[in-house]
C-alpha cells in the first residue's frame, strides 16, 4: 500500500535566523549569516568565519539541569523539533504512538562534548571524564531525546552520511509514510560543528573560504571567483504526515514530497562524480512519476567549493539536456553556511518556504561569471516565480549522494 | 575541612538548587535527585575530593547523611569494605 506524504510543520535554527520567517526573509533578502566566530576566540586559527546562529544561548531555552545531559548539537534539534510540532499543530494520541518516529541527520554528532572528553583525557591527564560523555556525544542523542520529548515510539533512527545526513533522514522518514509503516515522522537534522578542533580539521582539507575580513562575502557557490566553503551550524526539524491524517485535521500543507533518490559514487573519498548525482537525481523522479521539464527550481549541494559548482552543473545538464537552461537553481549555502548535517534539512525547509511563498532565494555573492558554471543561479537577487516542483540536492564527501523531489501540494 | 559543608554545596551546585535547600536531614528523593543525577553528583564528589568511590557504595547513597558519611570514611583512609558488602546485600546495616 502506497500512501502521499505532505509536510505540515517547519522548525529551523540556523545562522539567517532563529525560526521559519526569519530564516527564509533572510535567505529572500540575500542577508548573509555568515560572520567572524564567537563561540570561542578563533584568532589562532586560519579561518576565522562561520555561519553561527546570532547570540545562541541555551539557558534561553533550557533549565541548567537540562543543558547538563544535552550536546549544543542536540539543543538545535529539540528547538526545531519543538517549533515544527508546534507549527503543524501536531497531536498524538497515544495508540498512535508506535506509528509516530523520528529521524534525524547528525555528521558530526556530539562534537563539543568529545572535544572537552579528549582534552580532559589527553591534555589535562584525567582519568575520567564526566559521566554523560557518552550519553550526550552519539549521534543518535538527538533522535533520542526528540523521541523521549515527543512520546515517538515508532519507527527512528540517526543517519550519518555527512553532508546527506539530513536528506537520507528525511528521504527514510518519507519512506516509512509511503510504504505504510509510520504515519507521522519528525524528520531533519542538527548539528553543531564549530569547534576549534573541527575547524583545524577542516582546515586541513584545504577546501575553505578564507574570507576573514568580509565574512559575509565569504561564501560564493557558482560565482569564478568562488573560494571554498564555510561552515555553518543548526538544526531543521519538518513534519511529515500522510495525507489522510493531515486532511483530517485540517492541517496546513506547505508542500508534497514525491521522490528521494539515493546513490554511491564508488569513486574518490572526497571529489564528487557526475554519474553518482545525475543517478540520484534520475532515482527521484522516477518514484516521483516526475518529467525532468517539470522540476522549476533546484536547491544546489552548491557548497561554494571550486570542484562541487562545476561538477554540480555537470550534473544538471546531464539529466536536464536543454531544459537545464530554463530551471532555477541557486545555493542558500551562499548564507546560512554548510551546516553539515543539518544543511539538508536547511535547504529542504528553504525550498518548502519558498515554494509556499512563490519566491525563489537567490545565490548570494555572485560576483563572477564562470564558464564551467553556465546555468541560470538566480544571482544576489531573489525571483517571484512558482515553483511546481523543485529538487534539494546534498552530495556528500565519500560520494553518498541524497536528492529530495518536493511539489507544490494540489 | 569540614567534610558535609563541601557536600552540601556540591550538591546544591549539581541540582542547580538555592544552596539552603539542601540540610546534612535531606534524602536524595526530597532533594529530586534520581539515579543519573546521582551518577553526576559521584563524580563531582570525586573531582572534588580526589577519591574513587567503588560504585556499589554510590549507588546505595539515598541522602546527605549517607554521603557525609561514607565520603568521611573513604577520605580517612578507613576501610569501606563492611560498606560495599552491605550495599551488596550481603550483611545487615549494624543498628544505631
Amino acid at each position: 500500500m502506497v500512501r502521499r506524504v505532505v509536510v505540515t510543520g517547519v522548525g529551523v535554527l540556523a545562522a539567517t535566523g532563529r525560526e521559519p520567517e526569519a530564516f527564509i526573509n533572510n535567505l529572500i533578502a540575500g542577508r548573509s549569516g555568515i560572520r567572524r566566530i564567537q563561540q570561542f576566540d578563533p584568532s589562532a586559527l586560519s579561518v576565522q568565519i562561520a555561519a553561527e546562529i546570532p547570540d545562541y544561548k541555551g539557558t534561553d531555552y533550557f533549565p541548567a539541569k537540562r543543558l547538563d545531559l544535552i550536546d549544543r548539537f542536540t539543543e538545535f534539534g529539540l528547538i526545531a523539533a519543538k517549533q515544527a510540532m508546534e507549527s503543524s499543530g501536531l497531536e498524538v494520541a497515544d495508540e498512535e504512538r508506535p506509528r509516530f518516529g523520528v529521524m534525524m541527520g547528525a555528521g558530526m554528532g556530539g562534537a563539543q562534548t568529545y572535544e572537552l572528553g579528549y582534552c580532559s583525557l589527553f591534555a589535562k591527564g584525567a582519568t575520567r571524564v564526566h559521566p554523560f560523555t557518552i550519553p550526550k556525544s552519539m549521534h543518535n542523542a538527538a533522535t533520542s531525546q526528540i523521541c523521549m520529548e515527543y512520546g515517538a515510539q515508532g519507527p527512528s533512527l540517526a543517519t550519518s552520511t555527512a553532508c546527506s545526513s539530513a536528506g537520507h533522514a528525511i528521504g527514510e522518514a518519507f519512506r516509512h509514510i509511503k510504504f505504510n509503516l509510520a504515519d507521522v515522522m519528525l524528520a531533519g537534522g542538527s548539528e553543531s560543528p564549530i569547534t576549534f578542533g573541527i575547524m583545524r580539521f577542516w582546515e586541513s582539507v584545504r577546501v575553505m573560504a578564507t574570507g576573514n575580513s568580509d565574512p559575509s562575502h565569504a561564501c560564493r557557490p557558482f560565482s569564478g571567483d568562488r573560494e571554498g566553503l564555510v561552515i555553518g551550524e543548526g538544526a531543521a526539524v519538518l513534519v511529515l504526515e500522510e495525507l489522510e491524517r493531515a486532511k483530517r485535521r485540517g492541517a496546513k500543507v506547505y508542500g508534497e514530497i514525491v521522490g528521494y533518490g539515493l546513490s554511491s559514487d564508488a569513486g574518490h573519498i572526497t571529489q564528487p562524480t557526475v554519474d553518482g548525482p545525475a543517478r540520484a537525481i534520475r532515482m527521484a523522479l522516477d518514484e516521483a512519476g516526475t518529467n525532468p521539464e517539470d522540476i522549476d527550481y533546484i536547491n544546489a549541494h552548491g557548497t561554494g567549493t571550486r570542484l562541487n559548482d562545476a561538477t554540480e552543473t555537470q550534473v544538471v545538464k546531464k539529466v536536464f539536456g536543454e531544459h537545464a537552461r530554463k530551471l532555477a537553481i541557486s545555493s542558500t549555502k551562499s548564507m546560512h553556511g554548510h551546516a553539515m548535517g543539518a544543511t539538508a534539512a536547511l535547504e529542504l525547509a528553504a525550498t518548502l518556504l519558498a515554494m509556499d511563498r512563490g519566491v525563489i532565494p537567490p545565490t548570494a555573492n555572485y560576483t563572477t561569471p564562470d564558464p564551467e558554471c553556465d546555468l541560470d543561479y538566480v544571482p544576489n537577487q531573489a525571483r517571484e516565480a512558482p515553483i511546481r516542483a523543485a529538487l534539494s540536492n546534498s552530495f556528500a564527501f565519500g560520494g553518498l549522494n541524497a536528492v529530495l523531489l518536493v511539489r507544490k501540494f494540489q | 575541612m569540614d567534610v558535609s559543608q563541601k557536600v552540601m554545596e556540591i550538591i546544591a551546585r549539581e541540582q542547580h538548587l538555592d544552596p539552603g535547600v539542601v540540610t546534612i536531614d535531606s534524602t536524595f528523593e526530597q532533594l529530586g535527585i534520581d539515579s543519573l543525577d546521582g551518577v553526576n553528583i559521584l563524580f563531582a564528589l570525586e573531582e572534588e575530593f580526589k577519591i574513587d568511590i567503588p560504585d556499589a557504595v554510590a549507588q546505595s547513597m539515598k541522602s546527605v547523611q549517607q554521603v557525609v558519611n561514607s565520603l568521611t570514611r573513604v577520605l580517612e583512609g578507613k576501610d569501606i569494605s563492611d560498606l560495599v558488602a552491605m550495599a551488596k546485600g550481603e550483611t545487615q546495616p549494624a543498628a544505631n
